[in-house]
């Protein structure tokens, strides 16, 4: 197996793998949202799936309303809700049939790996019909449970996702708010939370007020102690998150990839307009993140701000191809420089790491961008390109393809179920350094098409 | 924080042993940023252990203190009963733990206290960074007596709280830990049992646990049954986030863990760091060997893990069992010495060459990494060992070191030159408060890749005194 770089014997591959961890999940995971309405169990289902996308664990996200919106067409009012409407309930239940064959579907054809069931799954009833179909197909089951009281937390939910959602789309904001309070009571006449004592032998974690308490019952396997360590990490306080690469470097200037050199003039001059809008963001309390390579930490320095260097953040090792420029890559090793091509995301430097192994050499920084609130982190192209794809769920087809320039600040402000993205180009020009995906990525391909997207350089 | 005004660029240079860009700021680089990870403590934490006699609070003390120290988070432990133990000399029997006994009570108090300013010395003294506070503190009062003395000095508390009623666990904990107590040195095992228990009785009658209500504010963890169940209360910093997710993957399901080398590589007998080689015909041996000695052991559903490189892949596929790859176990990046015979490094890189003879640990390979580096990257490894069962890690040398320091409690002084040769499986088996090493070298011959630390470790030093401990080869 070239491209990938591992060591196998002939056809007896005994690990099917590339990715530098081992993956842990045997039998298909089902994580099980359980909780009323406006609970932040979207949130939770959506954050997580893409936490999981991120770190190789193919997830997808089953919403249930989803399937009630497609079965009904248009909403009316609560009433759909009440626990007397029987042929409401009809419907209801149907749906969430239809959204486990699709689990199934998506078990058994598209060898997804978790799935996350997100619906109220508020009643024991509902939650037996979702452990029987598991049993019966040899999925585990790991129920979230999101459990709030606060009622500031909820009103502020019911505004930020509920007025905007299609059941409410024609609706004035207030008569909108009084409904779906009208419907979170039909919710809870029938809600009954998992029972520490009746519910002892089911895995799950229950959370408490956005996360100041947890309970953890029988943690099952590796996955899923992974799950409730990123629920434990991830909150939701207001805050912005900064990307931004170093300012251009001596290395950029010639076109040449990784090495540690310093910065360029018009890289310094970045710095210092670095140092300038981020004063102008007037943040408190910010955390200032830097690798351990020279470029990032000399544009560090000119914030003039404590800063936290984080060897995780180092740019790609390119191995054998360290300060090499494209055009040497392609005549010294025409044949790695074409598989690099063919898969960008698994393709492992001789010697050197893949953008995989990169994902997996930033989930700590990822968990603990999750815990803090404002940063700026000053890092390098694919260490960026990495980030932004956790941020924007990007997949790791794209990823290795996004465009980060240098001298250019992304600022993240997550809201509603995503992330806000201002992209912030300090004007302080800068050479281009993003090679896209060449037409011919064929090995036999002569040098001019694997060059024809090269960018410029001295 | 507002940011500064407008400031020159000051001139960075990389510090020659660690390899970190820092400001030249004459000779101020007290300042350690030279670890991988941006250390995240800035309070000291006490952790608190809560919970009635035999409920593991030693055992997770210890094994919690071991984790952090290993992941580079200065930790001490303080035990209380050991206070008690000096105090008092002689244990006569349980009624010392009897609430009533004013005088004992008296000492049990002054004990605390003790501790507790050994804690604060260790703080400020020796830069600890956090203290496991190990005693039963069953009782609010006590407890209200930690938390002011930690709020006067601006520590953090979390405490960590083990409930557990079944008493066939207690049982097996009084066999396994407090019956080789000193307090029990001479006495006949029924009896012991017997005291134990009543002992565990005199605590019961006062013992409060953490309340969910009135405590809301407190951060904590509970843990029920030995881990079946948890409930984490208000985690306040990265840490406390680690140290919970470290805890809830712990367990004590007895089993063993064989920590293996590659067999014999080419490089090896060519005395050549790092590189990608195969194995030796002493290499194949060996990997034969290795599965004989595994088929021997009869252990159930052993779980094999290896490396990204030729020579531990090598050495499973002789195992005829699946096996996973972790990149994470691969040999430490000797950077711009790859493949270098110690001879070579002395004489192209002689100033780095002593300079790695200077501190061991922490010197950084230009270009590769160092034995502090290895240390984080493995710690997925370490986490995921504790949470299997049965596994045998076939890996490399500075690797092996840094996974044995951390089951043996090795500080990172000793660390990278602890003895790994070749051809020899250690197996790691937990009991009481630590590890049976057991050591089998499968009697296929190897060349020793091992270097000790040499006399002179300075940059003038002769080449032969650099040379001086260079293990033979071809």
């Amino acid at each position: 197996m070239e491209f990938r770089k591992r060591w196998t014997q002939g056809r007896r591959v005994r690990c099917h793998s590339t990715a530098s961890v081992p993956q842990f999940t045997n039998s298909p995971t089902m994580i099980v949202m359980v909780g009323l309405p406006a609970r932040g169990k979207t949130y939770i289902s959506k954050k997580l799936t893409r936490y999981l996308n991120w770190i190789g664990v193919t997830t997808k996200v089953f919403n249930v309303g989803q399937y009630r919106r497609d079965a009904t067409r248009s909403y009316n009012s609560f009433e759909f809700f009440r626990p007397d409407n029987e042929e409401a309930m009809k419907i209801r239940k149907s749906c969430a049939i239809a959204a486990l064959k699709d689990v199934c579907d998506y078990f058994t054809r598209e060898l997804g790996q978790v799935v996350v069931f997100d619906a109220t799954n508020t009643t024991l009833e509902r939650r037996e019909v979702i452990l029987g179909f598991a049993e019966e197909n040899g999925y585990k089951v790991f129920f979230v449970e999101s459990i709030c009281d606060d009622l500031e937390i909820i009103a502020q939910n019911i505004k930020q996702v509920k007025l905007s959602s299609p059941d409410y789309k024609d609706c004035d904001k207030e008569e909108a708010v009084a409904d779906f309070l009208k419907r979170i009571e039909c919710y809870k006449m029938t809600y009954i939370p998992l029972d520490d004592n009746k519910d002892r032998n089911l895995s799950y974690i229950k959370i408490f007020n956005v996360g100041s308490r947890y309970l953890v019952n029988r943690v099952q396997d590796h996955i899923q102690s992974r799950i409730v360590y990123y629920l434990m990490n991830i909150h939701v306080t207001p805050r912005s998150i900064y990307l931004s690469r170093h300012g251009e470097s001596e290395l950029n200037l010639s076109g040449r990839i990784g090495g540690d050199s310093g910065l360029s003039p018009r890289g310094a001059k970045f710095a210092s307009a670095l140092g300038t809008y981020m004063r102008g963001q007037c943040i408190s309390d910010l955390k200032v993140w830097t690798s351990h390579m020279k470029r990032t930490i000399q544009t560090a320095e000119a914030l003039g701000v404590p800063y936290e260097q984080w060897k995780a953040l180092n740019e790609i090792d390119a191995g054998v191809c360290e300060d090499m420029t494209y055009e040497e890559i392609q005549e010294h090793y025409p044949e790695e420089f074409a598989l690099r091509d063919q898969d960008k995301y698994r393709y492992r430097y001789p010697k050197g790491e893949s953008y995989e192994d990169l994902v997996q050499r930033l989930e700590p920084v990822i968990m603990e961008l999750e815990r803090q609130e404002n940063v700026l982190v000053i890092c390098h192209q694919a260490v960026m390109r990495c980030l932004l794809a956790y941020f924007l769920n990007k997949t790791a087809h794209e990823l290795p393809y996004l465009k980060c320039p240098l001298h250019t600040v992304l600022k993240l402000t997550p809201v509603a179920y995503g992330c806000k993205v201002e992209s912030v180009f300090l004007n302080v020009e800068a050479v281009n350094t993003h090679r896209d995906k060449p037409v011919n990525v064929d090995v036999d391909r002569e040098p001019a098409e694997a060059l024809e997207t090269v960018p410029d350089h001295i | 924080m507002a940011l500064s005004g407008n400031r020159e660029q000051r001139k960075l240079t990389q510090t020659p042993l660690l390899k970190i860009w820092v400001p030249w700021v004459g000779c101020n680089l007290n300042r350690r940023r030279g670890s991988s990870v941006p250390q995240f403590c800035n309070s000291p934490t006490m952790i608190v252990m809560v919970g009635l006699p035999a409920r593991g609070k030693t055992y997770i003390s210890k094994k919690l203190t071991r984790y952090l120290n290993w992941i580079g988070v200065p930790t001490k432990s303080f035990n209380v009963g050991q206070y008690r133990r000096e105090a008092v000399k002689i244990y006569k029997d349980f009624e010392f733990f009897n609430p009533e006994n004013e005088e004992a009570m008296k000492i049990r108090k002054a004990c605390a206290s003790a501790a507790l300013k050994d804690v604060a010395a260790y703080f400020s003294k020796e830069q600890g960074q956090a203290a496991v506070f190990d005693a039963t503190n069953t009782t609010r009062e006590r407890r209200a007596v930690i938390l002011s003395y930690a709020k006067e000095r601006g520590y953090k508390v979390f405490f960590v709280e083990s409930i557990c009623d079944d008493p066939e666990i207690i049982a097996e904990n009084i066999k396994q830990v407090k019956l080789g107590s000193p307090d029990y040195v001479d006495r006949d095992e029924d009896e012991a049992m017997r005291d134990f228990s009543r002992r565990i009785d005199c605590y019961k009658s006062s013992y409060m646990p953490i309340d969910d209500e009135k405590d809301r504010n407190l951060s904590y963890i509970k843990i029920f049954n030995v881990g079946s169940r948890y409930l984490v209360n208000r985690v306040q910093d990265h840490i406390q986030s680690r140290i919970v997710y470290y805890l809830m993957n712990i367990h004590v399901t007895p089993r063993s863990i064989y920590l293996s080398r590659h067999g014999e590589s080419e490089l090896n007998l060519s005395g050549r760091i790092g590189g990608d080689s195969g194995l030796s015909p002493g290499g194949h041996k060996y990997a034969k060997g290795l599965a004989t000695f595994i088929r021997s052991q009869n252990i159930k559903e052993l779980k094999v893990w290896t490396s990204h490189m030729k020579r531990t892949i090598q050495t499973a596929e002789a195992l005829g069992v699946p096996y996973e790859q972790w990149k994470a176990l691969n040999e430490i990046d000797a950077g711009v010495c790859e493949e270098l015979t110690y001879e070579e490094i002395q004489e192209n890189l002689p100033e780095e060459f002593a300079l790695r003879d200077q501190d061991k640990y922490r010197y950084r390979y230009p270009k590769g990494e160092s034995y502090e580096d290895l240390v984080h990257r493995l710690e997925p490894v370490i986490m995921e060992l504790e949470r299997q069962e049965n596994v045998l890690v076939i890996c490399h040398q500075a690797v092996f070191r840094c996974l044995l320091a951390y089951f043996v409690n090795k500080p990172a002084a000793e660390l990278p030159y602890l003895r790994c040769p070749l051809h020899t499986v250690l197996k790691l088996t937990p009991i009481a408060y630590g590890c049976k090493v057991e050591s089998f070298f499968l009697n296929i011959e190897a060349v020793n890749t091992h270097r000790e630390r040499p006399v002179n470790v300075d940059i003038n030093r002769n080449p032969e005194e650099a040379l001086q401990t260079v293990p033979d080869h071809i």
